[in-house]
């Protein structure tokens, strides 16, 4: 029987607060790790673990944190992506708001790891309450000495600021909130360097997202062996997954890595009443949508990379056969054309053109020719552009063209929206 | 405290100035209600940073405003799980229930109503922002008690029964 660890506290009232997190257990990764381990041995743990980072990217994150250099000179500063932008996407948000100790004390055993003193969490500015909580939770554990000068007796000392957003998905790329943190438009770094190597203000930094964070305690405390054993050897451990759209119990999950999409449907709740599942996104719009007889993929990253898909921010998105396609599609494409940081000509004019051909044809004027010119462009955007964002919004339309290309042509031929 | 002195703090996180740029355009904006080019030159002086440095963040990122919006701003999400639970249906509504267009603020300067990409709580889509509180699993008939209810506060903040009085379109 799978045991939820990383929404334990989620629906305990007071679960924000810090006595909650403590009566839990709270905290105990953190004083053992300083009374037991060194860095090194705590970076090795978590590389036993196999955990994979939870923010999309799926990068080991042990074998990151080894990529900190020792003796660079300069101070190294760990960064929490909670910026969580992909649509279809909010399990940071809820971990934040219910349980933020269990992301500090991540926070304070990964800067341990890697011998940082700050970390600066970057979260969105419109998660208000994830904010107050978590600048709450923050006071808490500074007054109880989990924060600040000589952690629970040792020689560690770490401090954790929050950083506000304000309102641009480009900011979740990890080289653009660095840029956004030094005070910059967010736009993307080339790489290398590497963050680990040159950073935040050029020193090194690790980037890592809030769920992973919320796994390491966990970590810590259970073994690396614990966690392998959860789901895939490759990619094991708890998961959050986010479910919305047209299902009837739409909500944050947490799952074994790996369970099938299908049952992950099912668990919330399935299709609304007389309606029958059209196709699923399976990780936030960047991923490519999954059509119905898709669904037996396992929910982790090689899985889904297997199936022509991505396992991203887990962001799970039904559709149910009452839905057009094209609109899906087109929406998706004006979201990424509106977040467009507009470094990339291929992303900042592709995106615009491919908007007006997407809105043509679903308005019903759509032409001889657009589907090819649409093929044409996603070829032109993919792959030619200096971070991931262009090349998510051309493997979402792929696949709306691979997968429901009749819709697309049905649209073209009818002159209309057959949907509507 | 002042906006300086709160300024002046949150620059104290950084060891670089310029960093202290976004936080201090959101405390800014919560004192003035939208960032016009005095307050944004302010913000430069208070951090002795460039002035430019200062412009090209207010105009890059979506949560500054450099227009002023109205004492309610209705940031409707209309991406893609809340338009699969019927977001486009509600951005109707409230424009015949305001009166306006999104993009645009009601005569009395009370709500500006907007469109915005995903808020990040799909589980309880469709969702509107309103000031720091977000409203979910929203219909018609929710919606029309929210406007009922803001029209009211703003009654009691003004001295004048808003709900009381016809708007535009209604």
């Amino acid at each position: 029987m799978f045991e939820p660890v990383l929404l334990k506290n989620i629906d305990v009232p007071g679960g924000h607060l810090l006595s909650t997190y403590e009566a839990g257990g709270g905290y105990q990764a953190l004083a053992k790790v300083l009374r037991e381990y060194t860095p090194d041995e705590v970076v090795e743990l978590v590389k036993r673990s196999n955990l994979r980072g939870r923010g999309g990217a799926g990068f080991p994150t042990g074998l990151k944190w080894s990529f900190v250099p020792k003796q660079s000179g300069k101070p190294k500063y760990l960064c929490c992506n909670a910026d969580e932008g992909e649509p279809g996407t909010f399990k940071d948000r809820i971990l934040m708001e219910r349980d933020p100790h269990q992301l500090i004390e991540g926070l304070a055993v990964s800067a341990y790891a890697i011998g940082a003193e700050t970390a600066y969490v970057y979260i969105r500015g419109e998660y208000v309450t994830a904010i107050r909580h978590l600048e709450q939770a923050i006071a808490e554990a500074h007054a109880k000495g989990y924060l600040g000068s000589r952690i629970l007796g040792s020689d560690f000392n770490f401090t954790v600021h929050i950083h506000c957003g304000a309102g641009a998905y480009i900011c979740g790329e990890e080289t653009a909130m660095l840029e956004s943190l030094e005070g910059k438009r967010a736009q993307p770094r080339l790489k290398p360097p590497f963050p680990a190597v040159a950073g935040l203000y050029a020193s090194p930094t690790v980037i890592n997202n809030v769920e992973t964070l919320a796994c390491v305690p966990h970590i810590v405390v259970r073994g690396p062996d614990w966690f392998r054993n959860i789901g895939p050897e490759k990619s094991p451990g708890p998961k959050l997954y986010c479910v919305s759209g047209q299902v009837r119990k739409p909500g944050l999950y947490e799952l074994p890595m790996g369970i099938p999409l299908h049952e992950l449907v099912d668990h919330a709740g399935g299709p609304p009443p007389g309606r029958k599942i059209k196709a699923v996104i399976p990780g936030g719009v960047s991923a490519p949508v999954i059509p119905e007889h898709g669904l037996d993929v396992g929910m982790d990253f090689d899985s889904l990379a297997a199936a022509g898909s991505m396992l991203g921010s887990a962001g799970v998105i039904v559709i149910d056969n009452s839905t057009c396609m094209v609109k899906v599609a087109t929406r998706i494409i004006e979201f990424f054309h509106h977040e467009s940081c507009g470094k990339c000509t291929p992303c900042r004019e592709g995106l615009n053109w491919v908007v007006k051909i997407l809105r043509r044809i679903e308005a019903g004027d759509g032409a001889a020719g657009d589907l090819e010119q649409l093929d044409m462009l996603c070829k032109g955007i993919f792959g030619n552009t200096f971070c991931a964002l262009g090349d998510g919004a051309a493997m979402g339309l792929r696949a709306a063209l691979k997968h429901f290309r009749e819709e697309f042509v049905a649209h073209i031929e009818e002159r209309r929206c057959p949907f509507h | 405290m002042t906006m300086r002195e709160k300024i002046e703090e949150a620059a104290a996180r950084y060891p670089d100035q310029r960093s202290a740029i976004m936080p201090a355009l959101l405390i800014a904006q919560r004192e003035h209600g939208h960032l016009p080019g005095p307050v944004l030159e302010e913000v430069a002086d208070i951090l002795r940073v460039e002035r430019i440095w200062v412009y090209e963040l207010a105009t890059f990122y979506t949560l500054f405003h450099t227009e002023p919006v109205g004492t309610f701003h209705l940031q409707l999400c209309d991406n893609v799980s809340c338009m699969l639970c019927g977001a486009e249906n509600l951005l109707k509504h409230l424009e015949t229930a305001l009166g306006i267009r999104k993009g645009e603020t009601t005569p009395d300067r009370l709500f500006t109503l907007s469109t915005v990409e995903c808020l990040g709580a799909c589980e309880m889509a469709p969702v509107m922002q309103v000031g720091d509180d977000y409203h979910g699993a929203l219909d018609v008939a929710s919606i029309d008690a929210l406007l009922d209810r803001l029209r009211t506060e703003a009654g009691q903040a003004t001295g004048v029964d808003l709900a009381a009085a016809a708007l535009p379109g209604e």
